[in-house]
């Protein structure tokens, strides 16, 4: 019987969403412990010194969907929350190039440029899916219902969620059923003409999921990412000052704040259960924690194919989380630089380098980057979304000196033959490549690289396969199937057991979504 | 990270062709957003001059941010009739019509003219880009249409002395122009169009031209129309004398339904008094269905003019011990309007005409209210407080000279 402190709960993982939860706890009076495995807390969303003086935000880079609500109720501006706007997206081109900016008149222009109609059809197709993502907000934000064994609040949450379904326009409907269903490339195509607009706008229904622009159900994945809100604006992207990991530590100040006890390179080896109920955790070092409730804010496969044993779990329901598609699908390249990339297309400063970089010519350069991974390869030629955090916030490097944070997709955890030094290299190469086909002073200017395959994700993050999502945000394995059927309400088959990440509804990003709802769903049946 | 800028002009806030002479003259350096351009907000650092000179002499303003768009080919008559709500049909060579067009349900658009450039050639202006609802509509249609906003550049002379500055810059007489007509004509060796037609209610014309054109028929006119007091003029002038005439503005009077995203936000013609323009006896048009339905079941709202009454005004003001407030400019702030302590409507825009003398606003009325003569009650701010002063609905336009339309004898 663990005995050495006594805990209220115990929150296995601090990442985002497991802080979230401890702080949500604490507010509410219980005692809560966080145990992560790193030195560092942040779990995917964490800034590092990688190399002397260079801050990278090592792995998640940008925070669109962080709750309104949880920045308030954590109080989280007071602990260092501070969202810089990521104010354009830059396609660059071989003799041209792309730019949105935050002003609408001037991204008009700039898509008139290339199609009028598009410049057109663009000022209908932002406020359209607004509303889309108003429609479809209050359904991430409610608690899955359990669909099998339904109790009185499950029926209750299911008809507010039929209500609203049923207040939707029939506009709503019809484009929330095409968004639910089709690719990200057959939805776009039925707005636009402009074939980098089309690509660079598709890419946010491909990133962290093993699909192509051309794959049904891409789609929904865009729309998931458009829902990117900060203070209220729908598909506002934001930079934390001081990079992700800073995100964390705010929410950490608040847990602390709270009463909750933070423990570092403290990693677990097992959940307690005695009798079908968990009891605690057991340290890799030995050490055992007891408490009421245990949260593990780590991926579907680690809460249960790990830190359980199986015969603990219903057979049914291991099937279920052996079968949660969790396939990797990017990398990630940190390059320290000399100064800054100088794009052919548009060379200088500017808005351009103050946004998301989108290296998305075409469908086709997205679709046959997929095309390689699909058969075991990296991207020769890969969909990038890059930033430069240190011109947002210029403590991110030293004076005059840059960081700049590549996402290259694909990258399969299962390549051909494993991923070794050797690969993992060559990838980097291609990055670099890729780069220096738009701005080719980039190979001058890097002092550092640091290089990061699925696999790399995977044992530094613990995320599964490298998946940054905790799991594909496809349709089959969202709201109420999240991570699987019947357990999609943060509750698991082992009692007092619950999960907090995001494996679990709504899904992937920084958004404390998970962490906040699981903590609402224990206190409520506390 | 060095700020030089790289942009191609295509990135930039466009400006006019006419922007060498506008910059230099604007003495204020205020400047407003029209469809992407810097437009001059006013030239001298108040605006009363510039809208005295659209009343009593004559005010020239830079229009060209206006969308316009070319339909040339044997069909286009037939697209625009079905896509107007007016009769084109009727509309000759060298007439101009101005016109809402509806959705398919009826509702409005955007407004503009029409104008007949040739037995197979049109220009439609608008207020916001409209190119793909005319492509969508033109499906299948022999005819081709062609952007024409940055292609035609485009001066509005406004004023009682503009026919007279027009007829000693022009190589023809104006003289028997008529009201929404236009004719081709010459400054010495540049060909312009002129249109009978402005944005003020009064005599005016609209002078369409080839943008290489820009500068020598901006200087011309300012030579030729000093005598007669000819004034650069800009939008917040304009923006008070559009109000006396009851013209509507998109976006600020109407949203348009491409962008309305709720319902309640779209308007019929008849429910932006607009009615005279809907032409029910035509074949078909889109939105015709739903406007019969809508007629034969009445409107919910209606647009009409309101003047706030001046004793009850001057009233609220005594009592905190001040004298009358009045806007300096044109407001733009949805106002509420109360009947029996019930919202029964709002104003959308309004200003204190400075030729009436009369406080007025345009407004939303729900139609069981909007009869002309009844009495409403505008909320207004009083030293931070909020009082309710009776406001009276009138028939608009509120400013409409007989010189308007007449031509001399």
């Amino acid at each position: 019987m663990p005995e050495i402190k006594k805990y209220d709960a115990i929150v296995i993982g601090g990442g985002h969403n497991g802080l979230t939860a401890a702080a949500y706890l604490g507010q509410a009076g219980k005692k809560v412990l966080v145990l992560e495995r790193r030195h560092v807390l942040g779990g995917a969303a964490v800034t590092e010194e990688v190399f002397p003086g260079f801050k990278f935000s090592v792995c998640s880079y940008v925070v669109s969907l962080m709750k309104p609500n949880v920045m308030r109720e954590l109080m989280l501006p007071r602990f260092g929350l501070e969202l810089l706007p990521l104010e354009s997206t830059f396609t660059p081109l071989d003799n041209d190039y792309l730019l949105r900016t935050a002003d609408g008149d001037q991204t008009y222009r700039e898509i008139a440029r290339h199609s009028a109609q598009d410049a057109e059809t663009y000022m209908r197709f932002g406020p359209l899916m607004g509303q889309i993502g108003m429609a479809v907000r209050p359904i991430l934000e409610t608690i899955a219902p359990n669909a099998i064994r339904p109790t009185i609040s499950d029926l209750s949450s299911g008809k507010k969620l039929l209500d609203h379904i049923k207040s939707l326009s029939s506009e709503q409907f019809e484009y929330l059923t095409k968004l639910m269903t089709m690719s990200s490339a057959d939805f776009l195509d039925e707005w636009f003409e402009f074939e980098p607009l089309k690509a660079t706008m598709s890419t946010s229904g491909i990133i962290g999921t093993f699909m192509g622009p051309r794959s049904p159900g891409s789609a929904y994945v865009m729309l998931h990412h458009y829902m990117g809100d900060i203070d209220g604006a729908f598909r506002a992207w934001g930079f934390q000052r001081g990079g992700t990991g800073a995100v964390s530590m705010a929410i950490a100040r608040s847990a602390e704040h709270y009463g909750a006890d933070i423990m570092t390179e403290a990693p677990v080896e097992k959940v307690i259960v005695k009798n079908g109920r968990a009891i605690g955790v057991a340290l890799e070092n030995g050490d055992e924690y007891g408490s009421n409730i245990v949260i593990s804010g780590l991926d579907p496969k680690l809460s249960f194919l790990k830190l359980l044993d199986e015969h603990d779990l219903p057979s049914d329901f291991v099937q279920d989380i052996k079968h949660f598609r969790i396939r990797g699908s990017s990398g990630k390249v940190n390059l320290a630089l000399d100064g800054l990339p100088n794009f052919t297309c548009l060379p200088g400063g500017g808005h351009h380098l103050r946004g998301a970089i989108s290296i998305s010519p075409s469908y086709d350069h997205l679709e046959k980057a997929y095309d390689d991974a699909k058969y075991g390869n990296f991207s020769q030629k890969p969909f990038m979304d890059i930033i430069l955090p240190s011109v947002l916030d210029p403590d991110m490097a030293p004076p005059g000196k840059h960081v700049m944070s590549c996402f290259v997709q694909y990258a399969p955890y299962d390549i051909n033959g494993g991923w070794d030094d050797h690969k993992r290299e060559a990838f980097g190469d291609a990055v670099v490549n890729a780069i220096a086909e738009y701005a080719p002073n980039i190979k001058d200017i890097i002092l550092h690289r640091q290089v990061l395959t699925p696999a790399d994700l995977e044992s530094i993050f613990g995320l599964t396969e490298g998946n940054i999502f905790h799991g594909e945000l496809t349709l089959q394995q969202l709201f109420s199937l999240r991570p699987a059927v019947k357990w999609a309400d943060y509750s698991t088959p082992v009692k007092n057991y619950y999960q907090c990440g995001s494996g679990t509804h709504p899904g992937g990003g920084i958004t404390g979504s998970p962490g906040e709802m699981a903590a609402k769903k224990i206190l409520g049946i506390w | 990270m060095s700020y030089n800028n790289q942009f191609t002009a295509e990135t930039q806030l466009k400006v006019s062709p006419f922007f060498e002479r506008t910059s230099k003259l604007n003495e204020s350096q205020e400047w407003r957003r029209w469809s992407g351009y810097l437009a001059a907000t006013n030239y001298e650092l108040t605006h009363e001059n510039e809208y005295f000179a659209i009343r009593t002499k004559a005010a020239l303003l830079d229009i060209t941010p206006l969308y316009k768009y070319i339909i040339e080919g044997p069909e286009a008559q037939r697209f625009l009739d079905r896509l107007v709500t007016r009769n084109i049909y009727i509309c000759k060579v060298g007439q101009v019509m101005y016109t809402p067009w509806c959705d398919e349900y009826g509702k409005v658009i955007d407004d503009g003219t029409v104008q007949r450039l040739s037995e197979h050639k049109f220009r439609i202006t608008s207020a916001e880009p409209n190119l793909e609802w005319l492509q969508y509509n033109a499906t299948g249609m022999d005819l081709i249409i062609s952007d024409d906003s940055v292609s035609t550049a485009a001066l509005a002379l406004q004023g009682p002395n503009s026919r007279v500055i027009l007829n000693t810059t022009a190589n023809d007489s104006l003289d028997s122009l008529k009201f929404f007509w236009m004719m081709d004509t010459k400054f010495g060796d540049i060909p312009v169009s002129i249109s009978r037609t402005g944005y003020t209610g009064d005599l005016g014309f609209e002078i369409w031209l080839d943008p290489k054109d820009a500068l020598s028929v901006w200087d011309l006119l300012l030579e030729k129309g000093n005598p007669y007091g000819i004034t650069p003029t800009g939008l917040q002038a304009l923006d008070i004398a559009r109000i006396e005439a009851g013209l509507i503005l998109l976006d600020v009077d109407y949203i348009s339904s491409r962008h309305a995203i709720i319902e309640a936000r779209k308007s019929s013609p008849y429910e932006l008094g607009l009615g005279w323009a809907v032409k029910m006896q035509k074949k078909d048009f889109i939105g015709k269905q739903a406007l019969q339905r809508e007629v034969a079941g009445g409107s919910e709202w209606e647009f009409m003019g309101i003047e706030i009454q001046w004793s009850e005004l001057e009233n609220h003001y005594r009592n905190v011990g001040l004298a009358p407030r009045l806007p300096s400019t044109a407001w733009r702030t949805s106002t509420p309007l109360y009947y029996n302590q019930e919202q029964v409507g709002y104003a959308t825009s309004g200003a204190w005409s400075p030729i009436l003398k009369r406080y007025i606003a345009l407004a939303h009325i729900k139609s069981p209210f909007a009869k002309e003569g009844t009495v409403l009650d505008f909320e207004l701010k009083v030293e931070h407080y909020r009082k309710l002063t009776p406001a009276q609905i009138v028939k608009t336009p509120f400013f409409d000279p007989e010189r308007k339309r007449s031509c001399p004898k």
